[in-house]
């Protein structure tokens, strides 16, 4: 099948006072339609750096990154970044009025995705008054309103405590399977990898390159809360553990 | 209906602020009759420390020489003007600022030696270039108020958090739209408190401008009064000055709460 996203040796080199720091050495991946990867890698190697040049917010220093004209990319980060002096819904409807999107219809769509993700009650209520976790799904729906067809999420979860991260990865994750996306995730947490994805890519410490490809083969594959319970999850956090560790 | 610890809780609340009020309208008193009670046994010289009862009878001549209104009205318009031209072109520059790094780099300098000078020094070039009038005192005023605008309206705009910069980066807005829809309105408190510094900033302009332009308003009294010896006049003028800058002070207040409760 042809990917819907295809990196061809891409590199970055970062231009400081100080220095050129080599963040990207050479990643490659090819991206299926629907697919969910993870990639995981020491902190400071170069993760964010691949996501901001897929979404443009950096430029790359060489290789190629080809994707069809139509595909939309959105982007979500760490922190939600929601404005507090706009309603929950006028937050989802920024993409929108950025691109000019807006209209009856889109408006429609948005709301939509709200009643769908348990939002409902909160559309006109301001960001102070949700907690971290339904924060997180807001900020998703932010993401889903302009229809991107890829979700970059870059640490999506690691602002939350413990509890709600596992509850928000499982909504999350049912989100973007039942919206048909494909998705890129980063993470340091290697269980959420695993539970979360078909693919764990493991880089290696700055520059990065990649170490290695998992693709996850889980038995009675569910929700990631579910997929921890498998009984090959052991076997894969031990694997990308080893790999991760070899380089610390 | 609340708990009995809840009410008493409520209650001492209420006491204290009573208390407060109470010590607050106490030493004005005070200070006040002392002052006469001095002045009534000449343990001071009201020649040259005036008397509570010699400045309500400046009013009153004042008020019957009827400019008295004239010369409020006349510090008040100009505090406003420069107010308002202050906050406005403030914001501009600051504006025009974030929009072009470049010049803002270049105008930093300029920007914290004018902010550091004392602008009663100009005070004089003023006069000779805008003429000894109303458009002098409003210069004065305004180049004191516009420069602190700009300085804190511009840090406000650059303190706006770098990551929903790059989120509507990320869903490409072009510049004004990221002026439009986040750094302005994320600004919002910090043009909210430059108001609040800004009036002010522009009484003292005004105040400053007509001590040295010297035709009306309540800083020409004060001058007046103090030119003539009259420190009876100063004394009221100065009096007068405390409440109509209490005035303008609470009505940015007024109008702070105002806006604050229109925009959630
Ligand atoms: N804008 C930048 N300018 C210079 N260096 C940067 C910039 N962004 C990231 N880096 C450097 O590139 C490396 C990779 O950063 P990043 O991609 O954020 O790592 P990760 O997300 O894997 O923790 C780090 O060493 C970081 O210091
Ligand atoms: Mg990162």
């Amino acid at each position: 099948m042809k990917p819907i996203l295809s990196i061809d040796h891409l590199k970055k080199i970062y231009h400081t006072k100080r220095g050129e720091i080599l963040a990207v050495d050479d990643f490659s991946y090819d991206l299926q339609k629907e697919q969910f990867v993870s990639i995981v890698g020491p902190s400071g190697c170069g993760k964010s750096t691949i996501l901001s040049i897929l979404c443009n917010l950096d430029q790359k220093s060489d290789g190629e990154i080809s994707y069809d004209k139509n595909i939309r990319i959105g982007y979500m980060l760490q922190q939600d970044s929601l404005f507090e002096w706009l309603t929950i819904l006028d937050n989802c409807l920024l993409g929108l009025k950025i691109e000019h999107g807006l209209n009856e219809e889109s408006k429609q769509y948005v709301i939509s995705l709200l009643e769908k993700y348990g939002l409902k009650e909160f559309i006109h209520s301001y960001p102070s008054n949700l907690s971290g976790g339904m924060r997180q799904r807001v900020a998703l729906v932010r993401t889903l309103a302009t229809k991107p067809d890829i979700l970059l999420l870059d640490e999506p979860f690691s602002a939350l405590d413990y509890q709600s991260r596992l509850a928000v990865s499982d909504d999350v994750f049912r989100i973007i399977k039942n919206e048909k996306k494909s998705a890129i995730m980063v993470t340091h947490d290697i269980s959420e990898a695993i539970s979360c994805s078909d693919t764990v890519i493991v880089l290696s410490s700055r520059p990065c390159k990649i170490k290695s490809i998992y693709p996850i083969e889980l038995t009675d594959k569910k929700t990631p809360i579910e997929n921890r319970k498998c009984k090959e999850f052991a076997k894969y956090y031990d694997k990308i553990w080893k790999d991760l560790d070899f380089h610390v | 209906m609340y708990s009995k610890e809840h009410q008493t809780y409520l209650k001492n609340i209420k006491r204290t602020n009573y208390l407060v009020l109470f010590f607050q309208l106490f030493i004005i008193l005070f200070f006040i009759i002392l002052w006469q009670f001095a002045a009534d046994h000449e343990l001071i010289n009201t020649f040259i420390s005036s008397s509570p009862k010699m400045v309500v009878k400046t009013l009153v001549s004042l008020h019957q020489a009827n400019n008295l209104y004239q010369h409020i009205g006349i510090t008040i318009w100009e505090t406003f003007l420069s107010f308002s031209l202050g906050t406005l072109l403030g914001v501009i520059i600051a504006t025009i600022l974030w929009y072009k790094p470049f010049l803002s780099r270049v105008c930093d300098p300029y920007l914290t030696i004018l902010n550091s000078l004392p602008k009663v020094a100009l005070g004089p070039i003023i006069i000779i270039w805008a003429g000894a009038g109303m458009k002098s005192i409003i210069f004065m005023a305004l180049l004191i108020s516009v420069i602190i605008t700009i300085i804190n309206v511009y840090q406000g705009f650059m303190d706006t958090d770098p990551g929903k910069i790059r989120l509507l980066k990320s869903m490409k807005a072009t510049k004004s739209q990221i002026y439009f829809h986040l750094i302005l309105p994320n600004s919002f408190g910090t043009i909210i408190s430059a108001l609040k510094i800004n009036v002010s900033m522009s009484l003292i302009g005004v105040i400053m401008g007509e001590f040295l332009v010297s035709k009306s308003g309540i800083g020409y009294l004060i001058m007046y009064g103090s030119q003539v010896f009259n420190l009876n006049l100063v004394i009221t003028g100065v009096f007068i000055l405390c409440i109509v800058a209490a005035l303008m002070y609470y009505s940015v207040l007024y109008l702070e709460k105002f806006l604050l409760k229109n925009k959630k």
